[in-house]
């Protein structure tokens, strides 16, 4: 599959007016993921509403869950961003999780070698920009591959996150691993090394905040949300990628290095999943170890889908998984029979019914805006009447 | 010594390998109609929670393999659902699954069984005992799939037509088969076989599900399959190599290069990513050539 097919071929199959394609399909979809998700819960014996009120309570209800909401949504930010830039040249990144991985040990090397001699003032952003190397580095060979041989990046970026989990075991039992430890991790980074946490910020104007994980990174989050849409939607290359994604001829036409194109946009996805690694590791567990990134590369996929691939719809569907990550994490101590896994079922069932059946609804919810005006004649009867009115222009309401 | 310690990695390959040849003969059958599978690991993994839950509660063998068969097609139904009737993507789809199937498979095992999401063991009588040299059935039906999979695709009529739709489904269309029809019947196989893989798991290899238990198995399958160059021969090579690996992987686990090598652990993680790494350089076209189906991934428009 070339770069642009599987944009081309996510368009509706049936005609719908732009303001329920754009707004009212993909709210039906995220409730046929809930529907279904409330009756698995009711299945093991669990009240959907109260699990719901559980949730948004654990996640919002306090300044501790707040922030810990805040700081899952800030690694799937960063994700769900790789995602998307990649979507917008044709090209699915599924290796945000390898590139995470490769993002943390580069600004894990940095914090290991150099934290004991450099200022965090020098230190930190060369640990951001190690990440971001290590991340665009794991990237590049798939990206390569694609432009120049065609190989399925999503199979590419599928062996490569094997591959940098096999990697990072390998340098924790041997290379890098602590000297007389037994846990599979590095020695702990030096003071310089770690991000400082927004308890710490706000303490130090005398503002009392609860320990929690979040830290500085979240700036660095918004950030990158703000560089992706100047990137993509206000400079050049962003322009070329995205006319690559939409028509690799049309591209071609036009005399778009595509193959640049792609490389760069992969570059760039790489580069935003490695600074994951910032978040967990110089952000909260101060030492590089297995498993921290967690699956945050497949939750990117679910928040570039729900966020429709635009950076402030990313930030928002972040917060939205950041919640229910960390609503989950409360559920699962208060509520007995309920499990974390409960969340990913219901990513999975999300990017089930917005990704892949997306326009399932379609061709009901068409028929349903057709039939409604004759049964209300109310706001529903706009496209018709507009098709009355209008008969040349086809009745699209555009 | 020598021999037995042969014999005994040649035992553990062929156990290794076989859910990995139920998984790449689903996903090659599956990809040559045009279809993409990177649901597998779901597939495998919810059929293999199937097959521990039904197993566990009936004591029924038969009804475990059924109820395994069962998620692995309707798993697969619903993939032609979205892909093939509604041509949604493939990719996402294949992920969707996946996930769902990891996260659904540990909730319900913790809500019914309240062991941390294992199903209890099985005992005897429930699972696939040994009935000749020491392997159960499933291993020779896994062996056996390999031939009967190249004869379909290669030498009959429908493996043909089957072909065709992953090459150029519109000349299919044109000789008035249908394009959804045969990729559903692709599916319907894809899903009964990685329905095998989660039964062998569970019921042969294994004696009760834990969660996770596919750990990258259906992946290593489709790297399998793609490593085999898309054909029923290459796949069982690129499964039994990669079993191979695996096998000696773990029999090596904590031990120490000689001292001429340098001493130090045996890097055990470099024979594992082995096969994705043998995989990506494939892709790359340093060994040898792959092509795959050239419509796949694309959904079929029936033109009108």
């Amino acid at each position: 599959m070339g770069p642009g097919e599987q944009a081309s071929h996510m368009s509706a199959p049936v005609e719908l007016p732009r303001w329920a394609e754009l707004g009212l399909l993909p709210l039906v979809n995220l409730l046929m993921a809930l529907l279904v998700c409330s009756v698995v819960l009711a299945g093991v014996g669990l009240a959907p509403l109260e699990v719901l009120s559980l949730l948004v309570k654990g996640a919002f209800g306090s300044a501790a869950g707040l922030s810990y909401t805040l700081y899952y949504a800030t690694t799937f930010t960063f994700t769900g961003l790789a995602v998307a830039v990649a979507f917008h040249g044709g090209l699915f990144n599924i290796g945000g999780e390898g590139q995470a991985m490769a993002g943390g040990l580069g600004c894990s090397l940095v914090a290991l070698s150099l934290g004991e001699h450099w200022p965090a003032a020098l230190l930190m952003p060369a640990m951001v920009l190690a990440a971001m190397v290590g991340g665009a580095l794991w990237a590049a060979v798939p990206a390569i591959l694609q432009a120049w041989r065609g190989s399925h990046i999503v199979i590419t970026t599928i062996m490569f996150n094997f591959i940098a989990s096999a990697l990072l075991a390998w340098l924790l039992v041997g290379p890098l691993k602590a000297p007389g430890s037994m846990m599979v991790e590095t020695i702990s980074f030096a003071k310089a090394a770690r991000m400082p946490s927004l308890h710490q910020v706000l303490g130090g104007f005398g503002i009392d905040w609860p320990r929690t994980p979040l830290n500085l990174t979240i700036v660095l989050a918004i950030a990158a949300a703000i560089a992706v849409y100047l990137y993509l939607w206000r400079s050049r290359p962003g322009y070329e990628l995205r006319t690559v994604g939409f028509s690799p001829s049309a591209a071609q036409y036009a005399g778009m290095r595509s193959r640049r194109q792609i490389v760069l946009a992969m570059l760039i996805s790489g580069a935003l999943a490695g600074m994951v690694g910032i978040n967990e590791l110089a952000g909260v567990q101060h030492r590089l170890l297995l498993d921290y990134v967690l699956g945050a590369g497949f939750t990117g996929i679910a928040v570039a889908l729900i966020g429709r691939n635009h950076p402030l719809g990313i930030i928002l569907a972040s917060i939205l998984f950041g919640a229910l990550f960390q609503g989950g994490a409360e559920l699962a101590f208060e509520m007995p029979g309920f499990s974390r896994d409960m969340v990913t079922t219901l990513q999975g069932l999300i990017v089930l019914f917005s990704g892949a059946m997306a326009y399932v609804a379609a061709p009901a919810l068409a028929w349903l805006l057709a039939a409604a005006p004759l049964a209300s004649g109310g706001l529903l009867a706009w496209p018709r009447l507009r098709a009355l009115l209008y008969p040349d222009n086809g009745g699209r309401n555009d | 010594m020598t021999e037995s310690l042969i014999l005994s990695l040649a035992d553990s390959t062929l156990r290794i390998a076989t859910p990995l040849i139920f998984c790449a003969l689903a996903g090659l059958l599956s990809e040559r109609s045009g279809v993409i599978d990177l649901g597998l690991e779901g597939k495998m993994l919810l059929s293999a929670f199937a097959a521990g839950t039904i197993g566990a509660v009936t004591g029924s063998l038969a009804l475990a393999l059924i109820a395994a068969l069962g998620v692995g097609f309707a798993m697969a139904m619903l993939h032609g659902y979205a892909c093939v009737s509604h041509r949604g993507d493939q990719v996402v789809l294949g992920i969707a699954l996946t996930m769902t199937a990891v996260g659904l498979s540990i909730v319900l095992g913790i809500a019914w069984f309240k062991q941390g999401g294992q199903t209890p063991a099985l005992p005897d009588a429930v699972r696939f005992t040994p009935v000749l040299f020491g392997h159960n059935v499933l291993v020779y039906v896994a062996l056996a799939g390999v031939p009967a999979c190249w004869f379909f695709l290669f030498r009959t009529r429908l493996g043909l037509s089957l072909r065709a739709c992953g090459e150029n489904p519109a000349m299919v269309d044109t000789s008035g088969l249908s394009v959804q029809m045969l990729r559903y019947g692709a599916l319907a196989v894809n899903g009964l076989l990685s329905g095998l893989a989660g039964s062998y798991l569970v019921l042969a290899q294994g004696a009760n599900f834990a969660p996770h238990m596919t750990a990258g198995r259906g992946y290593m399958a489709l790297a399998a399959m793609i490593f085999g160059k898309w054909h029923p021969l290459g796949g069982l090579c690129a499964c039994l190599l990669f079993g191979f690996l695996d096998a000696v992987a773990i029999r090596l686990q904590g031990s120490y290069l000689p001292p001429e090598l340098g001493g130090g652990a045996v890097p055990i993680q470099l024979m594992q990513a082995l096969p994705y790494l043998m995989t990506v350089l494939l892709l790359a076209g340093l060994m040898g050539h792959a092509r795959a189906p050239a419509a796949l991934g694309i959904p079929y428009v029936k033109g009108r």
